[in-house]
């Protein structure tokens, strides 16, 4: 054995200085005219084989089309246009299918469960854990998130399988440049509008170790799946409220769009943050191909969105909801002292709340919800119920009519919150820790603690900052 | 129950893809080992999908398929595992998806490499095909995208492109799954020996280098009898490729 590696290890000897004397007779341009032969291959294989009918017609259209999408001029509000179309069309599609389903779920089936419940004989604690904790919260998640991810994230898809995206990046790329980040942070940036994990194994594309961390670091600013709605709920709710009801979905819109800039905003900030110290270095270049336009195979791309995005999405969310139900309930009817649990927490973090223009019940809501952001609001909802003891779903007090938005907004304001609390909500839904599965992927992409630690606590910290510098300063102005 | 091949079904692929079972992932058992190679935007995954039934997320952006994605279908009673690579625009250079792409290709061995290209930008394209093919002689050309080469008035005459390659090739339409039951057919035959194909060698290299490879791609036949790619190794070795000077070590290529 030992013989026949000494023999092999001699073979490949003579092969390597063989090789190193012939690279030394051939010069250093054996890369370049390996390349250039190649070509020359290929453009003689092509001239024998391809045929241009009409030579002119090539590409003109898609031509066209890159010269306005990705002009100086037209870029920028083409794309926030196009992003403006998508909201909207998610905010005037959404609302009613989510009172129908509230309807379904909140009015109806939850007194039959209950009634079915007591009527088998189940003690009043598993009844209430089971029913009012884990199915309410896994009814909640269906009527408040589903209805939204089913109309934004196909249309997502439809303008990535049509060939948008690559001219994001096209736009963007002097202003990555510019914050010392590579430009195909783009494309990650806009995969984190999808979800924030999916952009965060993107930045693989990213050659650059320094720069895909910038990427990976960064990439939470991107609102995700889970929080679209969040922003599109509350916007609706509490900032079309303030003026006349023919401007309201416009406003809302407005807000919305905000919050998304506000958050490549502080993308580009933090990019060049971290590249002017932890992370110094180059820029590196690449090339970007602009793909021709495809039309997207609608009913396939709508297809497959729906099942493989929004439904696993959907199913993550129902997962992670029904504990944190089940977590919900026990907190709020487990009493110590003359006080349940929960109260205990959301007294004790009121003060701070306060200090954020937040209260505790949001603030308890976003420890609940660590693992997905889509289980936010119908937390807080659920706290807001059980604390101020309002009853949600049947019976007096808060009815659910197919106006879901406007029920939704009663439960709230009971809770005690302004347009102060809506619109610090907002930021700091773009401006908190990433989900766990985004910092375990983070962790899993980076194998560093240190990284991990440091993407997963900026964005709370900004969140923390920006919170409250809003609170006092509207505090002082209004 | 056993047919008699002189069935005129038999030879028919329509008839033959009734066969065809999509496996998923179940890529356990296979008899073949099938890679799916390319450039960046060709449609690669959507290949991939048209042939696992997997629905592997597909995107026209370059650069979608980072890691390679596995999957498996099964025709005539052969299974068949594939292999989705990571798009590449050339297989000289240094960047984690070329070595992903370039590992697999020459470590992996798979039995058949399909090469996706895009018809309406063929000529950029083979620049990555030629490369493949001094590797392996032992791949099918999926030109794919024949629909917008047709908008762009572009015609291929698949008949000459397939003997200049000296490989099948294989026209598509892999959205609409336009093709693929001629692809699959086709990947079947040159697994089972049924279609030999030529090996291709860049042609317009100048001289004094051609005449290197040749010493050196002579030498490590004589001491590799095995190795049937000897003069894509002698290109790497001229480039100073240090990976290939391992594999050698290791026995990895031999």
């Amino acid at each position: 054995m030992e013989k026949l590696r000494k023999m092999n290890r001699k073979r490949i000897n003579r092969i390597i200085s063989l090789s190193e004397e012939l690279r030394w007779k051939i010069g250093d341009d054996f890369h370049d005219n390996l390349t250039e032969s190649i070509y020359a291959d290929a453009s003689k294989i092509v001239e024998d084989s391809v045929t241009y009918t009409n030579k002119k017609s090539r590409f003109r259209l898609d031509v066209n089309i890159d010269k306005i999408v990705t002009s100086k001029i037209w870029g920028f509000p083409i794309m926030l246009f196009i992003l403006g179309v998508v909201l909207w069309l998610t905010i005037i599609g959404a609302n009613y299918p989510s009172g129908l389903l509230s309807e379904l779920l909140l009015d109806i089936t939850h007194p039959i469960l209950k009634n079915f419940g007591e009527s088998v004989g189940l003690p009043w604690w598993l009844n209430g854990f089971l029913f009012d904790g884990v199915y309410l919260a896994v009814a909640w998640v269906i009527a408040v998130m589903l209805p939204p991810m089913a109309i934004f994230f196909p249309l997502f898809t439809l303008l990535e399988d049509f060939g948008y995206l690559p001219r994001v990046a096209f736009n963007m790329d002097t202003m990555f440049k510019k914050s010392g980040a590579h430009g195909k942070q783009a494309l990650t940036m806009t995969m984190g509008f999808g979800c924030n994990a999916a952009g965060v194994i993107a930045t693989r594309i990213i050659d650059s170790p320094r720069e895909r961390l910038i990427a990976i670091i960064t990439n939470n600013f991107s609102l995700c799946n889970g929080r679209w709605p969040t922003q599109i709920l509350l916007a609706t709710i509490f900032i079309g409220a303030v003026v006349p009801e023919s401007y309201s979905s416009f406003v809302s819109l407005s807000a919305v769009i905000g919050i998304a800039v506000l958050g490549i905003f502080f993308m580009f900030f933090f990019s060049w943050a971290l590249s002017k110290t932890m992370l110094k270095g180059e820029v590196s270049t690449f090339n970007l191909e602009l793909p021709p336009y495809r039309r997207p195979v609608f009913w396939k791309t709508i297809y497959t969105s729906l099942i493989d995005r929004t439904l696993i999405v959907l199913w993550r969310a129902i997962v992670f909801a029904a504990p944190a139900g089940a977590v919900i309930w026990l907190i709020s009817n487990i009493d110590v002292g003359n006080e349940s649990i929960a109260s205990w927490i959301i007294h004790a973090l009121d003060g701070f709340g306060f200090l954020l223009g937040l209260n505790g019940v949001i603030l308890l809501a976003y420890i609940v919800a660590i693992p997905a952001n889509e289980i936010v609001i119908p937390t807080i909802l659920m706290l807001t119920i059980m604390v101020t003891g309002i009853s949600g779903g049947e019976g007096a007090g808060v009815m659910f009519e197919l106006d879901s938005f406007n029920a939704m907004g009663d439960i709230l304001k009971e809770g005690g919150w302004t347009l102060l609390t809506a619109v610090n909500v907002m930021l700091f839904s773009l401006l908190h820790n990433p989900c766990s599965t985004t910092i375990y992927t983070i962790y899993k992409e980076t194998r560093s603690v240190k990284w991990t630690v440091v993407a997963s606590v900026l964005p709370v910290i900004v969140g923390l900052i920006v919170t409250f510098l809003v609170a006092q300063i509207w505090r002082i102005l209004l | 129950m056993e047919s008699k091949a002189n069935n005129t079904c038999d030879n028919c692929i329509h008839f033959n893809v009734g066969e065809l079972k999509k496996l998923g992932i179940k890529t356990a058992n296979f008899d073949f080992v099938v890679a799916l190679a390319g450039n960046p935007n060709t449609g690669k995954s959507t290949v991939f999908n048209a042939l696992t039934g997997l629905r592997q997320h597909t995107g026209n952006w370059p650069g979608k398929t980072v890691t390679r994605a596995e999957g498996a279908f099964e025709y005539q009673q052969q299974k068949f595992k594939l292999i989705d690579l990571p798009g590449t625009y050339s297989l000289l250079s240094t960047s984690n998806d070329e070595e992903v792409a370039r590992n697999f290709i020459l470590f992996g061995k798979p039995t058949v490499t399909v090469i996706v290209v895009d018809a309406s930008r063929l000529e950029r394209n083979l620049n990555l095909v030629l490369q493949i093919l001094e590797i392996t002689s032992s791949a099918v050309l999926c030109l794919n995208l024949m629909d917008e080469a047709g908008r762009n008035n572009i015609k291929i005459d698949t008949r000459t492109l397939s003997k200049d390659l000296g490989i099948p090739v294989i026209p598509t339409v892999a959205r609409s799954q336009n093709g693929i039951p001629e692809l699959i057919q086709t990947i079947s035959e040159l697994a089972n020996g049924k279609i030999k194909c030529k090996r291709y060698n860049i042609k317009n290299i100048p001289n004094n280098i051609e005449k290197s490879v040749q010493v050196l791609s002579e030498e490590i036949e004589k001491e590799y009898p095995n190795i049937s790619n000897s003069r894509w190794i002698a290109f790497r070795l001229l480039e100073g490729d240090t990976q290939i000077i391992e594999a050698l070590e290791n026995g990895e290529i031999a």
